[in-house]
C-alpha cells in the first residue's frame, strides 16, 4: 500500500536500511514523510456518510494530518494510509455526517 | 481571490507544504496550526524551527515533512539564525549574486523556546528590525521532553515539574504575556491567533509575512497528551479559550490593538478547566482567582482597543 501522489525516491519504512542513508545524513526529498504510515496508529476510523454531507470541507481544514481529500463527486473523504483517527472531524463537522467506529482486525 | 475575505474551508489552497506523516500525537492542536500557518506562506519561504515538538514530528531521519527550505535551530538561537538568514539574503541580492527576489524568513518555535530560552535573540532581533516573521505555536509547557512547566503554563496547571498534590496547587505563576512583551519592542505586527479560527490564523500569518520588519504572531495549540484532555476535543478547546477570554485573538498593527473576536459577554473559565485534566485539582476559591484574573486583564484589553 503506497500513498497517491508521492514521488518514489525514498523508501517506504519497512524497506529503508542504513545503506539507503546520504552522507552527513542529508534529506534530498523534500515531504518524503509521506512514504511514512501513521495510518496504523489508529483505533477508530471515520465513516463519511454522503447522505448528510453538504461539501463544506471543515472536516479538510481542522485535519491536523491534512488527510481529508476531496474526491471526484466532491465529497470529502480521509486518506487512511495517514488518518491517527483522533475523531476531530467528526466533532467538528456541522450535520455529524462523520462517525467514528472502533477498528478491528 | 486575495481582495476577498474567503471563508470557505474547501476554497483554501490544497497544497500541503507540511506533509502528512509527520509524527505528531494524536489530535495535535501544533501540527494543525503549522499546516494551516505553511497555506499562506506558499512556497518562497525559508523556515526556521526551534527545538521542540514541530521539530521532533516533523524531521526523524531519513523522513521530512516539509516541502519548503527549512533548518532546524536551537532553543536559544531561532530568531539570531533567522535574522543572519535575512541578513546574508539581502546582501547577496545587493552584490548580485543571486536574483532580486522576494524570499519570506520565518522562524517558528514553542512557548519555551520563545518565552524561556530564546527570549533574549527575540528581543534583539525585533529590536534590530530585521524583516521576519517569528511564529510562537504556544502549547504551555515544555511538551516533547514530558511536559515540564515553561513560564507559559497557565497558574493552577499541573505539570511533571509542577505536580498539583497535598502541599501545591501545581504551577503558581502566571501565564507570562509574550505577545504584550512582543508588542513592547514597538514592531509593526503583534496578533495572537488559535487553529480554532482557521481562516483568521491564516489571515494573520499571511499579513505578518507581508509586513516589511518584525511581525510576531502568537497561536495557543491545544495539547491532548500534556493538557490531558480526549484527541477529539482539540478545536474545541482552542475555541473556549477564546470564548472565556482565557487567551484573547487580537492583532497590534504599528501599534493599534484591534479585538478580532468581541463577546459581550465572556463564557465562565470552568467550561474550559473542566475539560483539562491538568486543573482537575483546582478548588473553588482557587478557580474565582483564576476567574477575576482573566476579567481584569480582559477588561485591561478592552481599555486598549479603545
Amino acid at each position: 500500500m503506497t500513498p497517491k501522489g508521492v514521488s518514489q525516491l525514498t523508501k517506504p519504512e519497512g524497506m529503508l536500511t542504513w545503506r539507503d542513508l546520504e552522507i552527513g545524513s542529508i534529506v534530498v526529498e523534500p515531504g518524503n514523510a509521506s512514504q511514512y504510515q501513521t495510518g496504523d496508529w489508529r483505533s477508530e476510523r471515520p465513516i463519511f456518510d454522503t447522505n448528510k454531507c453538504i461539501k463544506c470541507g471543515i472536516c479538510y481544514i481542522f485535519c491536523p494530518e491534512g488527510c481529508v481529500e476531496q474526491n471526484a463527486e466532491g465529497y470529502f473523504e480521509a486518506d487512511l494510509f495517514y488518518c491517527k483517527g483522533c475523531g476531530i472531524c467528526a466533532r467538528e463537522c456541522w450535520t455529524k455526517a462523520i462517525t467514528m467506529v472502533p477498528e478491528e482486525e | 481571490m486575495e481582495k476577498y475575505a474567503v471563508f470557505v474551508p474547501k476554497l483554501v489552497t490544497k497544497r500541503e507544504n507540511f506533509a502528512p506523516g509527520h509524527r505528531a500525537c494524536i489530535g495535535c492542536g501544533e501540527a494543525l496550526a503549522v499546516r494551516l500557518a505553511c497555506k499562506p506562506l506558499g512556497q518562497r519561504v525559508i523556515i526556521v524551527t526551534a527545538t521542540g515538538c514541530i521539530e521532533i514530528i516533523s524531521s526523524q531521519l531519513p523522513y521530512t515533512s516539509w516541502r519548503v527550505p527549512w533548518i532546524h535551530t536551537l532553543f536559544e538561537n531561532t530568531a539570531a539564525v533567522a535574522s543572519g538568514i535575512e541578513s546574508g539574503l539581502k546582501i547577496l541580492m545587493k552584490k548580485g549574486r543571486i536574483a532580486q527576489q522576494e524570499i519570506k524568513v520565518v522562524a517558528m518555535a514553542g512557548d519555551g523556546a520563545t518565552s524561556d530560552i530564546g527570549l533574549q535573540a527575540l528581543s534583539g532581533a525585533m529590536e534590530r528590525g530585521h524583516d521576519f516573521l517569528y511564529i510562537c505555536f504556544d502549547n504551555e509547557a515544555y511538551m516533547n521532553t514530558g511536559v515540564q512547566r515553561s513560564s507559559a503554563t497557565p497558574f493552577g496547571a499541573s505539570t511533571t515539574t509542577s505536580p498539583a498534590g497535598r502541599v501545591s496547587i501545581g504551577q503558581v505563576t502566571w501565564k507570562k504575556d509574550m505577545p504584550a512583551i512582543a508588542a513592547a519592542h514597538d514592531i509593526p505586527y503583534v496578533a495572537t491567533a488559535c487553529p480554532s479560527y482557521p481562516f483568521d490564523l491564516m489571515d494573520k500569518v499571511a499579513k505578518g509575512a507581508a509586513t516589511p520588519g518584525p511581525a510576531y504572531v502568537h497561536i495557543l495549540s491545544p495539547c491532548p497528551t500534556g493538557w490531558r484532555f480526549a484527541p477529539d476535543l482539540t478545536v474545541r478547546l482552542g475555541r473556549l479559550a477564546v470564548e472565556t477570554g482565557i487567551f484573547p485573538l487580537y492583532e497590534v498593527e504599528n501599534g493599534t490593538y484591534r479585538l478580532n473576536f468581541d463577546f459581550p459577554k465572556l463564557r465562565p473559565v470552568t467550561d474550559y478547566m473542566k475539560l483539562q485534566g491538568r486543573f482537575r485539582h483546582l478548588s473553588e476559591d482557587v478557580i474565582n482567582k483564576i476567574q477575576q484574573r482573566v476579567n481584569r486583564e480582559y477588561a485591561k484589553l478592552r481599555e486598549k482597543v479603545k
